[in-house]
């Protein structure tokens, strides 16, 4: 039975290929000619050069950090092109217009646009490598107020918009990759939704790194004004390069009075090969800031790829009776190493939090769950309840969890609870016993552990994660 | 039952096989035909559940010598979930617990794997439903069992119903039960055992194993085989099995001994 796993284990990355279109690179390195060019390049207003040079200056003064669960040689930075653009039309009015070699690309990555389009009612706002090629549904998103479009088209269509809520999250200081990510980002997502507008769709962005050696600075901002709600989805699949690809975005969410973002996402980047040659570096800032009152931002993460994964969705639970969720599944198998976890900061009244965490580590990955629960002085009747299961499939992986709580008002309830189970072949014994095969049998385990996490995902998003689930793992255990 | 038209399903022949490198079974012989319920008792240690799950293909056993034929193929040719498509069937002693997996979701593709390795349609959730419930009342099982995950939380007298129920699913050419009577009362007992009854025909053979006469006073075997250190010892009628109880394995044993010393 060992063999049939082991085969299953080292099964090649599925959407591994290159898309061969001509790209507009920056030569290697970083200092502040770079980011002029970049800043040039998009023909930015000189609030947004500000912003990006502040950065860097911050940037300068900060080191890399260290207290995360993850080994890796340290990444030359000047080593990285931080501008890479894929040489057409710079603007597309419909699907036809785009590259055929880029709609090809979707079609291997199983998103025919089109379709998805058509089916699911989702408006896609692709970004391939850093420059936004085309934006769907975006009319129709239109009539009801909403502006849904890449950070790009954002700075120039509505900077006053982006000028007031850039870097109020996350600010230009907030970490070492944030502030790399606010002095160098290219592109990215941008998101609207006025005073009491529903979202009438899903919206969803698919990322793709393309070019070698190419940093991704992604960097998106969602904003849902009073009684606005979104559900916006994330998904990411990367091609396989034997050198790493770091990818430092930054992500800021604000609801105000009464609003609701719900953010998913499905990450399967290239996790390098079973001996942990090549794969992405993801350092990801995403924070939510629940701003007014009874708002709502909830984070559901399905995280399979990368090399590693250093990404903590947080929120800061500012306005009265305001709530926070993060739902989360860690994957790692080969010789991944994912740091993941959440923060929630209570700071308004009655505010709620609930954090359901589940990792599975397979091969000889290392799998760790991090989070802070802080509640502050002013929290009174906060309350916070965390789940953190671990699961654990073959002998060599690791799985480890670091809760961090701090309760500084007594009216405060925090509840964690922590499991760690194994897939043993007595387990799968009995599945064949019934005539259940390894894969058939792992893949249903593990959608039994995850599942509380999966019926937070959008029906599309759940199905997909599913699948990507038994691809990353059926049969890893040894 | 035994009848004329019977066709053989499992031929052990000189089977020897070890676990840890220590030899369990030892140059054992077994013979089961169609339409057949055969007992085998022995003490703790004897080998007998051994004996199961190296017919069911456990990877913790490994086979040193012998051959087993299964309806004329060589059975160590099938993976284990190939052995189960092919209708050999084992009722766990232990049925493992799988969290979070629900019972329903386990039993409905264990099911349509199995019919779909014969031939036979696929059933979707809905139809299933109906299907499984007609099942559970053979057994007087509650359907809030088809909610609960695979056998966690279950009292021992529940997993073994789940046991039988999985056997009556997949209607298996072979069961083979090991120790199903441990940790059921009476009442449960009586019902397993009637489930058991109900399942057996002419083309399907069941092989019972356990430590106790009391199973066979609901289940009665046409065959009773002693087994002792890795081997068939002695084989008799459904009286041994009332005579074991009466007067103890080391009766056989003894007997066995004075036999040999007279060969």
């Amino acid at each position: 039975m060992s063999q049939v796993l082991q085969n299953l284990v080292n099964r090649p990355y599925k959407h591994g290929f290159i898309t061969d279109i001509e790209s507009d690179v920056a030569p290697k390195g970083l200092d502040e000619d770079t980011i002029r060019m970049i800043s040039a390049k998009k023909s930015e207003p000189d609030w947004l050069l500000e912003f990006r040079l502040k950065s860097y200056q911050a940037w300068l003064k900060m080191a890399e950090p260290e207290w995360a669960n993850v080994h890796y040689p340290k990444i030359d930075l000047q080593a990285i092109s931080y501008y890479a653009a894929p040489k057409q039309k710079p603007k597309l009015n419909s699907m036809d217009e785009v590259d055929p070699e880029l709609l090809r690309t979707f079609e291997k990555l199983g998103v025919p646009l089109h379709e998805r389009m058509a089916l699911a009612g989702v408006a896609v706002d692709v970004v391939f490598d850093s420059v936004s090629v085309a934006t769907t549904y975006k009319a129709k998103l239109a009539e009801v107020g909403i502006i849904f479009c890449s950070m790009s088209e954002a700075v120039t269509e509505h900077p006053e918009l982006v000028q007031k809520y850039l870097g109020t999250v996350v600010p230009t200081g907030d970490n070492y990759f944030a502030a790399l990510n606010s002095a160098v980002f290219t592109d990215g997502s941008f998101c609207f939704i006025p005073k009491g507008v529903k979202c009438p769709m899903d919206l969803s962005t698919y990322f793709r790194i393309n070019t070698e050696e190419t940093g991704q600075f992604e960097r998106t901002l969602i904003i849902a004004e009073e009684g606005a709600s979104v559900s916006y989805l994330e998904g990411c699949t990367a091609p396989a390069f034997s050198s790493n690809q770091l990818h430092a975005a930054v992500v800021e969410l604000v609801a105000l009075d009464n609003a609701d973002i719900k953010y998913s996402t499905v990450q399967n980047w290239y996790a390098g090969d079973e001996k942990g040659v090549g794969g992405v570096y993801n350092f990801v800032t995403k924070r939510g800031l629940a701003k007014g009152v009874n708002s709502r931002i909830s984070w559901t993460q399905v995280e399979t790829g990368s090399a590693i994964t250093w990404k903590y969705p947080s929120v800061i639970l500012r306005g009265d009776n305001s709530v926070g969720e993060f739902y989360s599944v860690a994957v790692t198998n080969h010789l991944q190493q994912a740091d993941t976890g959440t923060k929630m900061i209570h700071l308004g009244k009655n505010t709620r939090s609930t954090i359901v965490s589940k990792g599975i580590s397979a091969g000889r990955s290392n799998n760790s769950y991090r989070g802070l629960v802080k509640i502050t002085p002013p929290a009174d009747g906060a309350r916070n309840y965390s789940q953190c299961d671990s699961m654990l499939i073959g002998e060599q992986s690791g799985a480890h969890t670091f809760p961090y709580i701090q309760v500084r008002n007594n009216s405060a309830q925090v509840e964690h609870e922590a499991s760690t189970s194994k897939i043993g072949e007595d387990q799968l014994f009995y599945f064949a016993q019934r005539g259940i095969d390894a894969e058939a049998a792992v893949s249903m385990i593990i959608n039994g552990f995850c599942k509380d996490v999966f019926q937070q995902l959008p029906m599309e998003f759940a199905v997909e994660a599913t699948q990507l689930l038994g691809l990353k793992l059926e049969g890893s255990v040894g | 039952m035994i009848h004329k038209d019977s066709k053989p399903i499992l031929e052990v022949r000189g089977l020897c096989a070890t676990v840890n490198g220590i030899e369990i079974l030892k140059d054992l012989d077994f013979t089961v035909r169609s339409g057949e319920v055969h007992a085998i008792m022995g003490p703790n240690g004897s080998g007998k559940s051994t004996f199961a799950k190296v017919l069911a293909g456990h990877t913790a056993y490994e086979v040193t010598a012998g051959s087993v034929l299964f309806e004329g193929n060589n059975l160590f040719e099938l993976e284990p979930d190939e052995r189960a498509r092919a209708g050999v069937f084992l009722a766990f002693q232990y049925p493992i617990e799988i969290p979070g997996v629900a019972n329903s979701q386990f039993l409905r593709l264990s099911y349509n794997t199995v019919q779909a390795q014969r031939g036979h349609e696929e059933l979707d959730p809905l139809e299933f439903d109906d299907f499984v419930r007609e099942k559970m009342k053979l057994l007087e099982m509650s359907p809030n069992f088809l909610d609960r995950s695979v056998n966690e939380g279950f009292s021992g007298g529940e997993k073994k119903r789940n046991e039988i129920l999985q056997m009556a699913l997949l209607d298996p050419r072979l069961a083979i039960l090991d120790e199903t009577d441990s940790g059921l009362d009476i009442d449960a007992l009586r019902v397993v055992s009637e489930g058991v009854n109900q399942l057996a025909n002419k083309d399907n053979a069941i092989v019972l194993v356990t430590h106790y006469q009391r199973l066979l006073n609901y289940i009665v075997p046409d065959f009773v085989h002693v087994m002792e250190a890795g081997r068939i010892i002695k084989t008799g009628g459904k009286e041994l099995a009332v005579e074991l109880e009466s007067r103890g394995y080391d009766w056989v044993g003894v007997e066995n001994k004075a036999t040999m010393a007279l060969s």
